[in-house]
């Protein structure tokens, strides 16, 4: 089946894994996955902090583009494309938003946008999680997973559509599809200090921690993400973290369609395992399967 | 009782209408539960909490809600709304604040704007966002060349980002540029900053 996908600007830099395990899952699901062509970057937390319009024009220019295509459903993997694509696309329903929107860009946007939602969404309404668990070739059994959504995925309610706001379910189902022991993770849908990285690095290393702390205190194997920024925070700022809190972690941090993957018996080369900055060999030990190939980093694919 | 008086007197009803209006916001609403402040993970980095930011738009005290770094240190995670029982999108208002303050140029926190302007210029330059390039505009802009110079060993050997921009093939960066072209000249014409 085929389904229009909007990738994001950091699937061709730092989550070229992400895209990398989100194409190889799909694939093996049998979703084909088509960019929007000419798609434009959604201006993510920047544009939206610094004007709610320019914001919405950055969104529109693509739901325009899908629109005009006759797309009726857009899938995207990064949950604050999706928040911001979902915010313009709400917010284009007010006639005065609207042409305010209009007036900044090439031609006014078409009358009626496609409905975006998460890769992760597109996945369960593929194929359910009987479907997942008939191409499990390798169960993930062996594996206690920490679920991590971030704060983006689910809220707010009203706009993202993600199920409960502080308790969404949907990846545990994904997980438990592929055999994984769950845990129910208190902090799954706490902030990880977003952005922040850069300009305030002791907030994000403080956020970071707590959720790296938590995840090793309930002897995870590793936290399993759904964000690009998440992950980035989480796993190359790991040690910043570990700083921050006097402490210190080795905790992998998987994207769920890494996870997946795994469980799909595909190889650690498809999946990008190879661009984690703590390694996934202790987890991939535990699967019985043989260590990702190191020194096979690619740079970031680009996605004319 | 000067005390008392003196926020009478400060009080600044325009300033509340717009906050409500652009918000979407009942600010009155608002009965200082904490519950915003409560659940806030930026708190501990703020001057003022959440609940305090809210009493002050609530009074209409401008310069209190406006010039304080909080709410440029807002992470946007909109805890706070989902937990208000009286339904206010707090997130809204904290987000409103920011954009009212940015316009009229009180930044209470420079380095976050500078980080800001820093991704939006690749965006604006390129269509897409470009990692590297972001960094090294924050690191010349804000004078902080040490920025994350710790994660470099790892990221380079990773190849966790791009040297080369990404583009968007035909005539999308340039539809792009116009986009923040037009934004610009409209703040402009409107006699705000952009």
């Amino acid at each position: 089946m085929n389904y229009t996908y909007y990738p994001g600007c950091s699937a061709g830099g730092s989550s070229a894994d992400y895209e990398k395990s989100t194409r190889a899952v799909c694939a093996a699901l049998g979703m084909t996955l088509a960019d929007i062509p000419d798609w434009n970057c959604c201006g993510s937390t920047p544009a939206h902090a610094v004007d709610t319009e320019l914001s919405a024009a950055l969104c529109s220019r693509n739901l325009d583009m899908a629109a005009r295509q006759g797309v009726r459903k857009l899938l995207t993997p990064c949950p604050s494309c999706l928040s911001n694509l979902r915010h313009a696309a709400k917010r284009m329903e007010n006639p005065q938003f609207r042409a305010r929107v209009d007036e900044l860009l090439d031609n006014p946007a078409a009358p009626e946008f496609p409905d975006v939602t998460s890769v992760m969404q597109g996945i369960a309404a593929h194929c359910g999680a009987n479907g997942i668990a008939a191409h499990v070739r390798g169960s993930l059994s062996r594996l206690t997973l920490a679920p991590y959504y971030g704060c983006l995925m689910s809220r707010p309610p009203e706009v993202m559509d993600f199920g409960d706001p502080e308790n969404p379910l949907l990846m545990e189902n994904l997980l438990a599809a592929c055999g994984a022991n769950v845990l129910n993770f208190p902090l799954k849908t706490a902030c990880c200090g977003a952005s922040y990285g850069i300009p305030e690095r002791r907030m994000t290393a403080r956020l970071s921690a707590r959720i790296l702390q938590l995840a090793t205190d309930m002897k995870a194997d590793a936290v399993v993400a759904a964000c690009p920024l998440c992950q980035m925070n989480l796993d190359l700022r790991q040690p910043q973290a570990a700083k921050a809190a006097g402490a210190r972690f080795v905790m992998p941090v998987l994207y769920f369609t890494q996870a997946m993957g795994l469980a799909f018996g595909l190889s650690p080369d498809m999946l990008g395992l190879e661009k984690l900055r703590v390694s996934a060999d202790a987890l991939l030990r535990k699967l019985e399967l043989p260590p990702a190939p190191q020194g096979s980093a690619e740079g970031g694919k680009p996605c004319e | 009782m000067k005390e008392a008086t003196d926020i009478r007197r400060r009080r600044d009803a325009g300033f509340i209408a717009v906050v409500q209006e652009r918000s979407g916001q009942n600010l009155s609403a608002c009965y200082q539960c904490g519950n915003c402040t409560a659940g806030c993970p930026a708190g501990f980095v703020y001057d003022r909490q959440v609940h305090q930011i809210m009493r002050a738009a609530q009074l209409g005290l401008k310069d209190e809600a406006l010039d304080s770094r909080a709410v440029w240190l807002c992470l946007a995670c909109s805890t706070c709304s989902l937990r208000c029982p009286n339904n206010i999108d707090v997130a809204a208002v904290m987000e409103t604040l920011r954009h009212m303050a940015r316009r009229e140029n009180r930044v209470a926190a420079r380095k976050v704007e500078k980080f800001w302007f820093s991704f939006l210029d690749t965006v604006r330059a390129f269509g897409r966002a470009w990692e590297i390039g972001t960094m090294a505009l924050y690191m010349m802009r804000s004078l902080r060349v040490f920025t994350d110079l710790d994660l470099a060993p790892e990221a380079l050997k990773k190849r966790k980002f791009g040297f080369r921009p990404h583009t968007v093939a035909n005539g999308g960066s340039g539809a792009v540029t116009r986009i923040f072209k037009r934004y610009r000249e409209r703040a402009a014409r409107e006699g705000t900053r952009p």
